[in-house]
Formats: C-alpha cells, structure tokens, sequence
C-alpha cells in the first residue's frame, strides 16, 4: 500500500508539473505579439512577408526605415518562405495567432479571409487618405475590393504575364517574334525542324501552364469568360470561346510546341528560366517577375540585350482587346481585425509613410520591377534598365484589362481543383469538354 | 522447424492493485502515455470529428453529417489515389525486402570490409527525405540532369514526366533512402542466429545456398514481419519525398493519400474531406499492421530462439 501510495503522489506532482509548463506555454504564446521581446518598445505590430531576394531585402528595408522614424511604435518583421507562406498565414489566422500585417497576393485568399472575419474593413480610411490611394495604379485595387469594400493596401509592383524570347536564336532560325496564334503554331515547326525547344514552360508547378490559359481565353473570348467564372455564374466555363481556347492549348500541346518534360520541371528552381537562356527553348510565357533572376543567373544574357519581350499575341478573330494583360496586378497588406487598437494604427502609419516612399520605389526599379505607382516615367527614364520598365509600366498601364491570375482571383477550394485539372489537361490525361465540366462543378465554391 | 519448438514460457504479470514492486514502477509509463494521449489520441478523436464537418481552416467549424465523407467516397479520384499508394507500396516491399535482406545477410559477416562497408551503406539513411528529394529532382531533370549533364541519352529520359516513370523513380528513391535501415534490421537479426545451426548444418553436408534457405530465411521470419511492417506503414506516410519530387504529378500518377490529405486541406481548405482521408489513412495502416501480424503466426511476443 505504501508503495501504492508513493506512486500516486509521484503520478500528481507528474501531472501539476505538465500543467504547470503548458499554463507557461501558453501564457508565451497567447495574446497579440509582441514583436520577439523588443522591450523597449511600448506596442509593437508584426509584420510576415515572404522571403525571396531582392524583394525580401526591399521589404526588410522599409521595416527598417519605419522603425528607425518611429522608435516608440516598432514593427517586428518575420519571412517565409513562398511555398509555406500561404498556410503559415492561414493556420496562424485560424488560430488567433496572426500578425498585424499581413502580406498576401489579394484576390480569392483575401476573400477566404474577409468571409471569417480576420482582416480589418480599410474602405473608411482610403477614403479619408485619398492621397495613398490617388498615387497608386487604380488597377491594383480590384484584387483588394470585395465587394466593394476595400480590405488591403496595395503594395509593391506589378508583374503582368508577357512572351519573352531570346533574340539570338530567333536570329540563327532567321525568324520573326509571333504576331498572331497562327505565327505561333509556325514557329513550333520552325525551332522543331532547328531542334530548339519552341516553348519553355515549367509545367510541374501548374500555375505556369494556367498563364497560358489566361492568355487564351482573354484573347479568343475577351475578359469576360472569366470574369463569368469569377463571379461565379452558373456554367460560366461552357462558354463557346472557353472550348475554342482549350482546344488550340491542346494542339499546341500535341505539337510538342512546349520542351520535353516539361510536366516534370518546377518553376521554383528558375529551370524553366535557364531552358530560355541558355538557347534550349526560343520562348516563354512568364511574369516579369523573372526578369530580374534572368539578368542575375542568365549572364550577359540580359546584359547584351539577347532578352526579347512582347505581350501575349492576338488569336485570329478573337473578341479580345489584345493590350489586355493578366499577371499580378500588385501585392497586398492586410490589416488584422484581432490587432490591437495601437498595433492598427501603427500599421496604418505606415501604409501611410512607408509603403512606396521614395526609397523603395527606387529600391524596386532598381532591381528591374516597376512598383503600383503613377508617375514614375521619370524614375524610370534614369533606371537601370530603363527600356525594359518603360515596357512592363506601359503594359500595365495601357492595358484595357488588368486581370488577377485565376488561382488568386479564386477562392483556394476552386483554385486547387483549377490547377489539378489543368495538370491532368496538359498531361493529355483529360480533353477540353472534361476540363469544362469538372471546372463548372467547383463554380462558386 | 518451429513445430518442434517447446512452447513459450509465460511471466504472469502480478495484478498491480497488490501494490508492491511493480506499482513504483508502473507510473513510469505515465509521461509516455500522457505524451501519447496528448499527441496520438486527442488529435486522432479531433480529426475523426473534423470529418463530419465543413471547415475552411479559418472561419467557424459548422458540423455537416456525412457530406464530407459523402463527397470524398463519390469522388472517383479517391480510388485511383488509393491505387496508386497501394502500388508504391507494393512496388517499394517488393523492391526492398531481397534487396535488404541479401545485404543485411552480407553485412552480418564479421570481416573487416564488411563493417567498412556497413558504414557506407548507411550513409542515405543521415540524409533528410527532403534534401534526397532535391538532389534527385535535379539529378533526373531531362534538360539540365545527369543524363544531359554526361551526354548519355538512356539517362535523359523523361523521369518525372512519364506517369510509368514518375512511379518507378518515386520507388526508386524511397528503396535508396530506406534499404540502408532495413538492411540494417536484418544485419542484426541474421547475428542473433546462433552459430550452432550453421555448424549443424555443415556437418550435415548442407551448402551455404542450403543453408541461406534453410536456417537464415526460416530465423528471420519475425524479422522480415517487422521490417515489412515498418516499410507498409512507412509507406502510407511517404509524404515530404513525393512531395518535393513529383508534386503527386504528373498529373496524379503519383499522387498518393497523405499528399492527396494535404492538397484537400491546405491547399484547397477542405478540413472536413482531409480528415476523411486522414481517418481512412489511419484505418488502412492499423489494419495492414494487423494483418502482417497475423501472418506472423500466434503471437509476435514469441521467441524464434527456442530450440537452438
């Protein structure tokens, strides 16, 4: 019995001490962040963004700068990594546990947040600031408005999706950059016959092949066959225009216009960007995004001016407007509605005197994006590569149509079964028709 | 053989409410199974409710009925997927148990080499399923790979693009990663087997095929239950390599339940269908490690010993 008894006493001073240290965990982890023990200051805002040079060390820049201005109202900045970083934020908001600002790509993310209530309504203060918002691209607010409400700053730059191409091997083949669907499907033969792959494409990360897509189905049906989808109108995919398009993919597909084994390269390990400039594929559609690691990785590549680049070509009696341009359209910061009063104005002090100031305009046209602002023509004339910006600026701005890329436009639920369909539709696994009415099932969800 | 054995001797575990001896030493096992209570059980309970509901991740949990499982049980995908994660496994036992036993049988030698050799062999086994995935990701890839880097075309093939392929490497490189540690199990089993069966044997007249036939494969019975026990189950949670080299791609030739419950919960916030997957997981592996222990015969307590 003894021995009985000293074991129970053994088993409670066990269990008081796991309590003990869980009532301690929790106490470091509950409640609103409080920047990684900056005690100094007195309410500090966190701030998660995603990793990735040389953006990751503009946004660390600016934090920088803010806290430097600010020293009683820090923000303490975290980074991740971009495949972890949309589940990171999604886990810690369900939780309870998200940062003051979060960085996102707007669009159907944005939505599933503002549908739970986790991010704060922002359409009162644009109107009171109507500075902040007169000085960015009027475009970039689509993908931060549900309905009709603001939820995020748009920030940073945009990326539209263009046709890249490397001069010097259209020049061996003596051949002209695409000016039509039709020049396309000619230049497949062209680079075939030269035994150069026609199209780079990192296929295997899906959201590559989809760019193709967009680009189809605005071409051949204008904007609004997605825009149906988007707004979640009963069979929006059924549309004549959105068959025709799937089609022509696969035939450029059956072609072999894309290089061998594309299903199995990703584009996170920036092969597809090599593929283009090293001279194994003539072309590829891609954001302008990639320009920058191209200039770095590419050597002179860039340099020498063996880089082409031109907007998606129109398709032979397509409805669309073919200054039209998808792409990313800005990046976005949201505000968390489980913030703290002080940390919301910290963060909306610094929408205010941080994001896009002088400093990181020039931080960003310096590494070849042109950020969300109006007016930069200027900045952009003394750049360092002031052509291609002049290019990317016009684009976005002169285009007619600035659409989100589907995958963030829609919500995840219907953008994960858009990607997996557009996996099996590459790979020949489906044809047109069962692309449509597998998509027309995840319509509104 | 076993037929001859005597049959166990049985420790009757005195009743703990006695007191004495075995009530000190009981509570023991109370952190493990409080770790396990905390870690195993609850989540396993909280992922059984989960699928009886509708939850985005992020906003309210609203309970739903069978719709989640409803759905996940229509869905023509599901069986394709749990075809595929029978094949992987299937090909992965089939491709690693020789292939480990012979080398485990190798290594159990006790000449110098061998136990040189030993350590290399188990070097895979250091790496991360992650960085393994990488380096053969940019090994296999058909433009800039080995096979293009050495100018050697039946290397260049479409690896991870052919959905035959796609399965073959994902096989291949789980039994590279894993028969360094199955090996090893059987290295130890083939050095319990006493000497004197093998002398017996000699004197016999029997030849070292013989005796590999006879004696090692027969001893090794419970050993080949184990390790096929951990490569089955193993291989119900081969996530982080399939992951990283395929993406479940192309298309889903590749993709297998656990990255099918990843892509429904996190990528496409559908909790409720995730933990349907993901109570159909833990259904599938307790059965499969149920019924390689009745292969066993009798009890797996059992010594294989007796006898020698």
């Amino acid at each position: 019995m003894a021995g009985n008894a000293y074991s129970r006493r053994n088993f409670l001073t066990l269990v008081a001490g796991t309590s003990a240290a869980a009532t301690l965990a929790a106490c470091g982890s509950s409640g609103p962040s409080t920047g990684g023990g900056g005690g100094d200051s007195k309410g500090a805002a966190s701030y998660w963004y995603l990793t990735g040079q040389p953006n990751e060390g503009i946004r660390t820049a600016t934090v920088e700068r803010f806290n430097k201005a600010n020293p009683d109202t820090k923000i303490a900045a975290n980074a991740f990594a971009n495949d972890a970083y949309k589940q990171k934020i999604k886990t810690a908001l369900g939780a309870g546990q998200a940062p003051t600002l979060i960085w996102g790509w707007g669009g159907g993310g944005l939505k599933s947040w503002v549908e739970a209530g986790q991010v704060e309504d922002l359409t009162s203060w644009f109107t009171e600031n109507a500075a902040v918002k007169d000085k960015l691209f009027p475009t970039s607010f689509g993908a931060a408005t549900i309905d009709k409400k603001i939820y995020a700053m748009p920030a940073e730059t945009v990326a539209p999706i263009v046709l890249f191409y490397n001069k010097e091997v259209f020049e061996k083949a003596g051949a002209q950059p695409p000016q039509s669907w039709a020049d396309i499907m000619n230049l497949v033969e062209v680079f075939k016959a030269k035994k150069i792959a026609p199209f780079s494409l990192a296929g295997q990360s899906r959201w590559t092949n989809m760019m193709w897509l967009e680009f189809l189905f605005d071409r051949i049906g204008g904007s609004e066959v997605f825009q149906a989808v988007f707004e979640g109108e009963k069979d929006a995919w059924s549309n004549p225009s959105a068959k025709l398009a799937l089609t022509k993919m696969q035939e450029l597909i059956k072609a072999d216009g894309f290089i061998k084994g594309f299903s199995s390269i990703a584009a996170d390990a920036n092969a597809d960007q090599a593929l283009l400039y090293t001279g194994k594929a003539a072309m590829m559609v891609h954001g302008t995004w990639t320009y920058g690691s191209m200039a770095s990785d590419g050597g002179d590549f860039v340099k020498s001016g063996k880089l082409g680049y031109m907007n998606f070509p129109p398709v032979e009696g397509g409805k669309g407007d073919p200054s039209d341009t998808v792409g990313n359209p800005g990046q976005y910061l949201a505000i968390s509605s489980k913030a703290t009063a002080e940390q919301k104005d910290i963060a909306k002090k610094f929408f205010q005197t941080a994001v896009l100031d002088d400093t990181e305009i020039k931080s960003f046209l310096d590494t070849g994006s042109v950020p969300i602002v109006k007016g930069t023509e200027t900045q952009i004339a003394a750049s360092k590569d002031p052509e291609f910006l002049k290019f990317v600026y016009d684009t976005s701005v002169n285009a007619k149509v600035f659409a989100q890329s589907w995958d963030q436009a829609l919500s995840p639920t219907a953008a994960e079964t858009l990607l997996d369909t557009i996996a099996k539709f590459f790979q020949l696994n489906i044809g047109p028709d069962q692309f449509i009415t597998t998509m027309n099932g995840v319509i509104g969800k | 053989m076993t037929t001859l054995a005597a049959p166990p001797v049985r420790v009757v575990a005195p009743s703990t409410d006695t007191g004495g001896r075995s009530g000190r030493v009981t509570w023991m096992a109370v952190p493990a199974l409080l770790m396990f209570l905390a870690f195993a059980v609850v989540p396993l309970l909280g992922v059984l409710a989960l699928s009886f509901t509708t939850w985005d991740g992020l906003g309210a949990v609203h309970p739903s009925g069978l719709t989640s499982w409803r759905a996940v049980l229509a869905d023509p995908g599901l069986f394709h997927t749990i075809g595929v994660t029978f094949l992987i496994m299937g090909l992965s036992w089939v491709f690693q148990t020789p292939l480990s036993l012979l080398i485990g049988v190798f290594l159990a030698g006790h000449q110098r080499y061998r136990e040189f050799l030993a350590v290399l062999y188990f070097i895979p086994l250091l790496l991360s399923s992650a960085a393994i995935a990488i380096t053969f990701k940019a090994l296999l890839d058909p433009n800039f790979g080995i096979g293009a880097g050495l100018g050697l075309p039946i290397l260049a093939q479409d690896w991870l693009g052919d959905s035959k392929l796609a399965v073959g490497v994902v096989v291949f490189v789980v039994s590279w990663q894993f028969i360094p540690f199955h090996s090893l199990i059987y290295q130890g089993g083939v050095r319990q087997i006493p000497a004197s069966l093998y002398e017996a044997a000699q004197i016999d007249g029997a030849g070292r095929f013989r005796q590999f036939l006879s004696i090692t494969l027969p001893q090794l019975k419970y050993t080949i239950i184990t390790s096929s026990t951990l490569m089955v189950v193993g291989s119900l949670t081969f996530f982080d390599l399939i992951f990283i080299l395929t993406s479940g791609g192309p298309a889903d030739a590749t993709s297998v339940l656990a990255l099918d419950m990843y892509q429904r919960g996190f990528q496409a916030s559908l909790m409720g269908p995730a933990s349907v997957i993901a109570v159909i997981l833990v259904l599938t592996g307790l059965v499969l490690a149920l019924l390689l222990r009745r292969l066993g015969g009798g009890s797996g307590d059992d010594s294989q010993l007796e006898g020698a």
